[in-house]
């Protein structure tokens, strides 16, 4: 009998730690930066090239930081949700053009709308760093104190809106 | 025409053109300018970045990676060793950013503990299986006790096999 169980026990513990890899998204590396002040920065915008904005003018709102080009093809999968997000004024979002040229991202922008209060540029990817980018789109939720609160790693969907980004918005707003 | 290459103009030309083809690895010399100015920088770069992992392609280094979020890393760990910092500090620059996943030899918290031990545990578990297994199985193969009956038969069987050899 123990002849036949025991492999059968052994598969079955097998498959229940297969199917929990499967459900795993190894390219979600939680950040360590949750939790703590967003960095900051001091950058031009895209479309007024003279001017600076710094992230410490957002203190004291609630904010949503969106690291998008206009080379990434999953941005535009989260695009439209965006746009629609921004009409309804819940929360201000702004972008960080990551290693995009100006000329494209603004291109870009005209044609797919432009959910952004202001955006600004990272040609050389050195904001990213600090934010710890390493994939393109991520959006961080940053509250009034400047601390970032979530991160989004990969296209913003609806399930990640209505389940953890709004609920969360309200409670930091309130 | 043909150009007359055996008279002296013809030889000057050619002169030139020697000097000129010599003169041409100087002018690559340049444009091919190297990556990195300052061998030694490159040199710790390379040794920091063996042990840290592109998130991007997650089972390459950093050193490794032809990602272009590797070579923007790569970037700031040489302008960091440029600005004098030690290793260690360019180490926990990018646990603060993007998390103990960058090390590939993860420090030793609680988190981590499983990561660590767990294939001692295992072993161990699996030591134990087999020590029990052999000790279970010697118990089987053990030789049952004669009964009296088989001692007195075997003890006859030899004496006869003794008379016989006589």
């Amino acid at each position: 009998m123990m002849r036949f169980l025991l492999p059968l026990a052994a598969f079955i513990v097998l498959v229940g730690f297969l199917a929990v890899g499967l459900g795993l998204k190894p390219r979600e590396i939680p950040s360590p930066l949750v939790g703590k002040p967003a960095p900051v920065f001091q950058s031009p915008r895209l479309h007024e090239p003279d001017q600076i904005l710094s992230s410490k003018d957002n203190l004291g709102k609630v904010w949503l930081l969106n690291v998008w080009a206009s080379w990434c093809v999953s941005c535009r999968e989260e695009h439209p949700l965006l746009v629609e997000l921004s009409k309804s004024g819940i929360v201000p979002i702004y972008g960080l053009n990551y290693k995009d040229k100006p000329e494209l991202a603004l291109q870009w922008l005209s044609q797919y709308g432009d959910p952004y209060t202001v955006s600004v540029v990272d040609p050389e990817g050195r904001i990213g760093i600090d934010y710890g980018v390493y994939g393109v789109p991520e959006t961080y939720l940053i509250d009034k104190n400047g601390v970032i609160r979530h991160k989004q790693i990969g296209p913003v969907t609806i399930e990640s809106l209505e389940n953890k980004i709004l609920p969360l918005i309200k409670e930091l707003q309130g | 025409m043909i150009p007359d290459l055996f008279s002296t103009r013809g030889s000057k030309q050619i002169t030139l053109l020697l000097i000129l083809a010599l003169m041409s690895p100087l002018s690559w010399a340049k444009e091919a300018a190297p990556v990195a100015e300052d061998p030694v920088i490159e040199k710790r770069m390379l040794a920091l970045s063996e042990d840290l992992r592109c998130l991007v392609c997650q089972n390459e280094s950093l050193a490794g990676s032809r990602a272009d979020f590797a070579n923007d890393l790569r970037r700031e760990i040489r302008e960091q060793i440029k600005e004098g910092k030690k290793d260690q500090e360019i180490i926990d620059f990018l646990v603060e950013r993007y998390g103990d996943f960058v090390l590939y030899n993860p420090p030793m918290k609680p988190t981590t503990y499983l990561l660590w031990i767990g294939p001692f545990v295992f072993l161990l578990i699996g030591a134990g299986i087999l020590f029990f297994y052999l000790k279970m199985r010697r118990r089987q193969i053990e030789e049952p006790p004669l009964t009296d009956d088989q001692h007195r038969h075997a003890e006859s069987l030899l004496k006869e096999d003794k008379g016989n050899n006589a």
